[in-house]
């Protein structure tokens, strides 16, 4: 049970303060389950990340249900659900309710204005954490250049090079063993 | 009745939308603005500012303040968030499932060292979405974001700690 709500803490407090993309809370989830309290090693971490990429909807929620169900079973699971959910349905209910137009605030745009390259930084980190990992340098690393390129300046939808990359993966390495 | 409405709308979003964050939007405003008519695009677009300005997955936060606006409830929140994290959740235990049963399999295993590599792409193909003129203001803000990778990636700061001097510093700075 203490397992639980300590997952249910770091996950409240991550999604608390974390902006932008799901993906840029992925070096605050590592540091956390990963370095300080050493509920999975780092290869089973990106593992994670990389199937829960491959799931519908926010990947932030993919992410912390996939953990918590893997560390703590189904106390584990409704533990991340609610704590990576909850701060943003507070967060946006307040505003609904109490303060409209808070995006309109100077204070607040002014902050936003230096938060966002910082959140920018955030998402490039496991970029290269999981490249160096894994083994993509070097001339290897232009497939998730070209992947990137292909995502940013195209409207071609990530679930294909998704599915694609998993036919590639195992025509490919399967191939090579034989 | 709404709020089975609110429920099974964002239920489809959560369920039809990959790759997360900005590549959902689309599909939320063709879902809110255009086939229900539950808000303008105006507020669409307040909505997605706030959701910058907010922590926390900007699906969640449509939902919510769609739910919100639509029912003037908070169950109207919850019905649209529940809605949308409810796909999540189903496939999440799926894929949990079958790959507890097949983790030895040397397809699963090749299908990973693929998938891995695109995965990289894909991150950074979120961060270079992000890196449009709005967020880039001016020179300062690459040297925040440089300066920001170097303290995470380097010297180790926590993220946490990271996002909160960087709201200091714009408050001084702009």
């Amino acid at each position: 049970m203490y397992q639980a709500w300590e997952l249910f803490c770091v996950f409240f407090k991550i999604g608390a303060f974390t902006l932008g993309s799901g993906l840029a809370m992925m070096p605050q989830i590592k540091r956390e389950l990963v370095t300080r309290r050493h509920w999975l090693d780092e290869d089973e971490f990106i593992d994670i990340v990389a199937v829960t990429q491959s799931a519908p909807g926010p990947i932030a929620v993919n992410l912390a249900i996939f953990l918590g169900l893997r560390i703590g079973g189904v106390k584990g699971l409704i533990a991340t659900a609610f704590g990576s959910v909850l701060p943003s349905f507070i967060i946006i209910l307040m505003i609904a309710m109490l303060f409209q137009g808070i995006q309109n605030e100077p204070m607040f745009i002014a902050a936003f204005k230096a938060i966002k390259p910082a959140s920018v930084a955030l998402i490039l980190v496991p970029v290269v954490t999981i490249a160096k990992r894994t083994g993509v340098i070097g001339f290897k690393f232009l497939i998730p250049v070209v992947i990137a390129l292909l995502i940013t300046f195209t409207p071609l939808s990530p679930i294909y090079i998704i599915i694609a990359s998993i036919v590639i993966g195992i025509l490919y390495y399967g191939y090579k063993k034989e | 009745m709404i709020f089975l409405q609110l429920f099974k709308t964002f239920f489809m979003i959560g369920m039809f939308s990959f790759g997360g964050g900005y590549a959902m939007l689309p599909l939320i405003q063709n879902e809110v603005v255009s086939n229900h008519n539950w808000i303008t695009n105006s507020q669409f677009t307040d909505i997605v500012a706030v959701s910058q300005v907010t922590p926390g997955p900007i699906a969640i936060n449509a939902a919510t303040y769609i739910g919100y606006s639509t029912t003037g409830t908070i169950w109207g929140a919850a019905c649209a968030t529940a809605g949308v994290c409810l796909p999540s959740l189903i496939v999440v235990i799926l894929l949990y499932a079958f790959l507890q049963k097949f983790k030895e399999s040397v397809h699963v295993k090749n299908a990973f060292k693929g998938l891995k590599i695109a995965v990289i792409g894909l991150i950074l193909g979120a961060a270079l979405i992000l890196m449009t003129p709005e967020n880039f203001i001016d020179y300062t803000s690459v040297l925040l974001c440089i300066a920001s990778f170097i303290a995470c990636y380097r010297y180790n700061v926590s993220p946490i700690t990271l996002i909160l001097g960087a709201a200091v510093i714009g408050i001084f700075l702009y």
